[in-house]
């Protein structure tokens, strides 16, 4: 068969089992666009190659499943960088195929050359410039193995465009790229993590991402019941444990409750499940969880030791460890420490306000929550209303959560709900953002009526840029500096210039009926929230500081 | 002749791949590593190429080490300590 370099790649990627693509195109990527057509898949033209990048890593996170967005060269691959960048960081399964100048003009300063090999090598697990139509063949399918083994992570092909071009002539397609089979524990490694936790009297589950990569949550959440074992999440762990699980302390760290951060003070074994000792988790490495025994459940070699010196490292799948335990350890109750963690919950978990007025942003979410039910992929921007989203948003399954956590990507939340949007259409999907995030993407919104998405943007607006200014409140004494976000556009007018249905609670006479009936609207939809500027992320615990040090509240 | 007492010597083999040489050194700089010396050839089967690295022995070598592995075209290391005379022997070429 003679096929092109371009063809061959479309056919690779619907061997894959792709069926989607978010994409731009331009000049040296005019060969991929010419064989899309008449293919299976499906190209979602997005206006700006970022949101193609977000919508890719939207569509990974909630699928689980390596995604695909295409860019031209030049200005359309340095657009795609920040998504992968943030795939990179959060470990999300995203593969960035990039046209580029033809070979001949490599090196010259052509028009839209930039050197796209380079600029991905730090962002991504592996990357390419293909120098021939044949290595399409390997590259490919090398592209989906790396994505999604191990710990996932973003990976770059860079495709000349006159190997686009190139026609070969090949006998038959290779096998698709699969996941290579993941490092199980030994005997002795079992036996090992069974006796110290045997032994802990009081011991803390730390449950990082790497439990939702390895399809382990239930089991999981069985064996912390099985063995009277409390839990914290990392940010990224959210969702593992259902909303309201008496082991469950949510988040830890940085905006974690007050409970979360004295039981890790007191526990005597902490077990890091698919974790990475993030220091937005840990607050001052040194100080942390200071009388425990650290068992540290990690498939990436490279994390083992690299901020946490641990008592017993398991180099290993999370998933086949968690498993094994739940099969081979005897019940254990703990009596007294889980009813320590109760207690902590109860009088140190996050305060929510008892009324239910609109204007305070925990009732907002928790009423956004209530209206949407569990149908729903949660996804944030970045600043107070993300974490705000992630202290008290009642998940009730793993996916359920889509943020940008390594890399804290302003921009990320739309274009990724239009992702899970897209791949998981029987769900809505939720987008709480910000009145300074939701500017960074909204050119995507009007990607999300082209498709008639099922995506609903709920808007939380201080009117500011409202994390940076509660550092400068609380850190720099309220010189506030590029903070004022108060002559900003109409949100909801915006909403209804790209052709959806725009709604501002500001000119409600029922606030709770206008958000009932815009969440209840079919389509894209987004929805105006005012809040006051004063309101602020509490607990915090300042950068660099040790978690038990963390400010409770203003003044306090 | 320079002082490599304080530096450890690191041999990697490599798919001899273009690329490669990108992914090993940006790996280094970018965690703030240092690398004192390089030298890279083809092998004889052409297919792998061996990197000689001579890097500091700080505490943080194993961390690298691990991190360099995760590389894809990066297939052995082997560490070495700083009496091997590989770099010694190129000396002369710098001097
Ligand atoms: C792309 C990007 N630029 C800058 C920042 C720094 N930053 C973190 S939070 C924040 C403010 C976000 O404002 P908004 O979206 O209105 O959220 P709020 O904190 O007010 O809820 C900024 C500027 C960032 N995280 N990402
Ligand atoms: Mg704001």
């Amino acid at each position: 068969m003679k096929i092109s370099g371009a063809q061959l790649v479309i056919k690779l990627l619907e061997r894959q089992g792709i069926t989607q693509i978010a994409g731009l195109p331009g000049g040296a990527a005019l060969p991929l666009y010419d064989a899309l057509p008449g293919s299976k898949i499906k190209h979602i033209l997005t206006r700006h190659e970022q949101g193609a990048g977000f919508i890719a890593e939207g569509m990974a996170r909630v699928t689980g499943k390596p995604a695909v967005c295409f860019a031209s060269s030049g200005p359309g691959a340095t657009n795609l960088i920040t998504a992968i960048a943030d795939a990179h960081l959060d470990s999300i399964p995203v593969i960035a195929i990039t046209g580029q100048v033809p070979s001949s003009m490599l090196g010259t300063d052509a028009f839209q050359e930039i050197d796209t090999f380079g600029l991905m090598v730090p962002i991504t697990k592996h990357n390419w410039l293909v120098r021939s139509a044949e290595e399409l063949l390997e590259v490919i399918p090398a592209a989906f193995r790396i994505a999604s083994s191990g710990r996932p992570g973003p990976v770059a092909i860079d495709i000349p465009k006159d190997v686009q071009n190139q026609i070969i002539e090949i006998d038959e397609l290779p096998e698709p790229g699969v996941a290579t089979p993941l490092p199980q524990p030994t005997l002795a490694q079992l036996q090992q993590m069974q006796q110290m936790i045997a032994q802990a009297e009081r011991p803390m589950l730390m449950v990082g991402a790497g439990v939702i990569q390895s399809n382990s949550s239930e089991a999981l959440v069985a064996l912390a019941e099985k063995l009277g074992i409390p839990a914290v999440s990392t940010f990224l762990g959210l969702s593992v444990f259902p909303h309201g699980h008496e082991l469950h302390m949510g988040m830890l760290g940085m905006h974690g409750s007050k409970g979360s951060n004295i039981a890790l003070e007191e526990c005597d074994l902490l077990i890091g499940a698919g974790v990475r000792f993030d220091d937005r988790a840990t607050g001052k490495i040194s100080e942390f969880c200071p009388q425990a025994a650290v068992l540290h459940i990690e498939i990436d070699r490279s994390e083992i030791g690299k901020l946490k010196t641990p008592t017993l490292a398991v180099n290993a799948d999370v998933g086949a460890c968690i498993k094994a335990l739940l099969n081979n350890c005897e019940p254990q109750q703990r009596i007294e420490w889980v009813s320590r963690i109760k207690w902590l919950n109860e009088n140190h978990g996050i305060a929510l306000p008892t009324n239910n007025d609109l204007t305070n942003p925990y009732s907002v979410i928790k009423t956004v929550a209530e209206i949407v039910g569990d149908n729903t992929n949660v996804h944030t921007d970045v600043g107070q209303h993300q974490m705000w989203t992630a202290q008290v948003y009642p998940f009730v399954r793993d996916r359920q959560w889509s943020s940008s956590g390594g890399l804290g990507t302003m921009g990320y939340g739309l274009p990724a709900a239009i992702g899970a949007a897209l791949a998981d259409p029987e769900r809505m999907a939720l987008c709480i953002s910000g009145d300074g995030s939701i500017m960074m993407n909204i050119q995507e919104f009007d990607t999300a009526v082209e498709h008639n998405l099922n995506v609903k943007v709920v808007v939380i607006n201080n009117a500011r840029l409202g994390l940076v200014r509660q550092q400068q409140a609380l850190f720099y004494q309220e010189n506030f500096s590029a903070v004022n976000n108060r002559r900003t556009a109409d949100f909801a007018l915006m909403a209804q210039a790209m052709g959806a249905r725009g709604f501002d609670l500001s000119k409600a006479t029922d606030a709770k009926a206008m958000l009932t009936e815009a969440l209840n609207t079919p389509g894209p939809v987004l929805i105006n929230v005012p809040i006051s500027e004063e309101e602020m992320v509490f607990p915090m615990v300042p950068p660099g500081a040790a978690n038990k040090d963390l400010i409770e509240e203003r003044n306090a | 002749m320079s002082d490599f007492s304080q530096c450890a010597i690191l041999e990697l083999k490599v798919n001899n791949h273009p690329g490669v040489m990108s992914h090993v050194c940006g790996l280094f700089a970018r965690r703030a590593f240092n690398v004192e010396g390089i030298l890279c050839m083809p092998m004889q089967d052409k297919q792998h190429s061996k990197i000689w690295l001579l890097v500091g022995e700080d505490q943080r070598l194993d961390q690298i080490t691990q991190q360099t592995l995760k590389l894809e075209d990066v297939l052995e290391i082997a560490q070495h300590p700083s009496c091997h005379p590989v770099f010694a022997q190129m000396m002369q070429f710098v001097e």
